[in-house]
């Protein structure tokens, strides 16, 4: 059963942004969309293992810094080559102004 | 080190992945991320105006050119309209493949499909062959798009001056890609569900240059010819020239771009033709930022970067004795000094695979 962790404040994050998280060995990222809802994926790209952290968020998509690949961080769906795998998404609740995610 | 071997699938790429070389962390200089997320805001209006700009500048020298056939009066516009075809489109094949040319996503592959076909290059195999380039940048065996190899292949890069062997190797790939086969090496970095797209677009291609061989052929005239196909040997002396300084005669196998890119500042003109390309240490720090970006990019991680070169000229009075020497020691290579307020050189990451610096 996943357990759901307390990833970080809803100010945390800016607008149309992510930041990353890092929990026991795993690492994801947490979205922030530009209507103020809260989404988290796996952190790292499936193509070449680069983090998100660094990337663009464009609307809904994220774009990976290193091959500008890109991702729907609400479905994980692939969208632009060279990604081709689907990340990883993890639910999501805000609870008192805090981001958890369920992993 | 031993000769170097450039194949995919021979030992030195094997070498890389067993050094750790291959798909490493590189050094990047440090910028708030909220500049860098400025830096990296796309937007449409910078290459919408250079991209009519560029098609109205094709379409008046053509059309002039066309005009004054058969006068010699014509060479200069057909000449320009060459550099236009078989080297601005160079520059726009790269930016749109990243992505990062327009907001815009269908104006990127609109502009990308028009440029890999003024560069016969296909535009799924360049699309992961530039991927690897940005992930193993100047890494032996592992990079596919490394012009100026050790010892340099001089005359390989006098003949793609006029397009010679880029071109009619993209021609033959594209018949062989058209009969549904793929290049082995193509194949090592392609995904296998990505593979039917490259033949799809290899059979429209043949379709195009047929028809303007049946054209020239039906009107007894070589302007369809100087029109589609041929200005990709006689337009491609600008992006082998800008394309040389990108990284000749600097390191291979290090993990810092510093070391293995070139800035090196540009007039105006090649600028255009280059789409600011010029920034190449910046652009591969951070490839996410669009062409129109770059300077102000520059101005932001200059202290931590290698002096530029001030211009093509003095980039080449840099390079050429470097790639001279390297033809008798190919393991010779430049390491430019950095101003002081830069950090040094992450020279820990790749110690093993360094030659011998210049002094």
């Amino acid at each position: 059963m996943a357990d759901w962790v307390d990833a970080c404040a809803v100010d945390d994050i800016e607008e149309e942004d992510l930041i990353r998280f890092d929990y026991g060995d795993r690492t994801f990222a947490i979205y922030r969309s530009p209507d103020d809802a809260y989404f988290c994926t796996d952190g790292l790209c499936t193509h070449e293992n680069v983090h998100l952290e660094d990337g663009l968020v464009m609307n809904y998509v994220i774009e990976c810094p290193k091959h500008n690949g890109q991702f729907d961080y609400r479905t994980g769906e692939a969208k632009r080559a060279p990604v081709c795998v689907n990340l990883g998404t993890y639910p999501v609740k805000v609870e008192a102004g805090r981001v958890w995610i369920q992993i | 080190m031993a000769q170097r071997n450039y194949s995919l699938l021979g030992p030195d790429a094997q070498r890389a992945v067993e050094t750790g070389l291959a798909t490493a962390e590189w050094y990047h200089t440090d910028i708030p991320r909220k500049d860098m997320k400025t830096l990296m805001k796309r937007e449409d209006r910078p290459a919408i105006r250079d991209t009519i700009i560029l098609f109205g500048a094709m379409l008046g020298f053509v059309a002039i050119a066309i005009a004054l056939m058969p006068s010699w009066w014509a060479l200069p516009f057909w000449l320009a309209y060459g550099v236009l075809y078989g080297s601005a489109m160079d520059s726009r094949w790269h930016e749109c493949g990243h992505g990062t040319a327009f907001k815009t996503g269908w104006m990127n592959d609109a502009l990308y499909q028009i440029a890999s076909f003024c560069m016969v290059r296909n535009p799924v195999v360049w699309r992961w062959s530039h991927a690897r380039h940005h992930t193993d940048t100047i890494i032996v065996g592992r990079d596919p798009e490394i012009v100026a190899m050790r010892p340099p292949a001089l005359f390989r890069i006098f003949l793609n001056v006029f397009g010679i062997l880029d071109a009619i190797n993209g021609w033959g790939r594209m018949m062989r890609n058209a009969a549904g086969q793929l290049d082995p090496e193509e194949a090592s970095f392609i995904p296998e569900r990505e593979q039917a797209k490259v033949y799809r677009v290899a059979r429209i291609w043949v379709a195009i240059y047929a028809a303007t061989l049946c054209s020239a052929i039906a009107f007894q005239s070589w302007v369809p010819v100087l029109v589609i196909g041929s200005p990709r040997l006689y337009g491609a002396w600008h992006h082998v020239m800008t394309g040389v300084l990108q990284h000749a005669g600097l390191a291979d196998n290090v993990l810092d771009h510093r070391l293995n890119s070139r800035t090196v500042y540009m007039n105006p003109i090649s600028r255009f033709i280059y789409w600011n390309m010029n920034y190449h240490v910046e652009h591969h720090m951070f490839p996410m930022v669009p062409y129109h970006r770059l300077p102000e990019l520059h101005e932001k991680i200059k202290h931590d970067l290698p002096v530029p070169n001030g211009s093509i000229l003095a980039a080449y009075r840099e390079v050429w004795p470097a790639l001279k020497r390297q033809l008798r020691y190919e393991d010779y290579f430049l390491r430019r000094s950095l101003p002081a307020s830069a950090k040094p050189y992450r020279e820990d990451l790749h110690t093993e695979a360094l030659g011998v610096p210049a002094e």
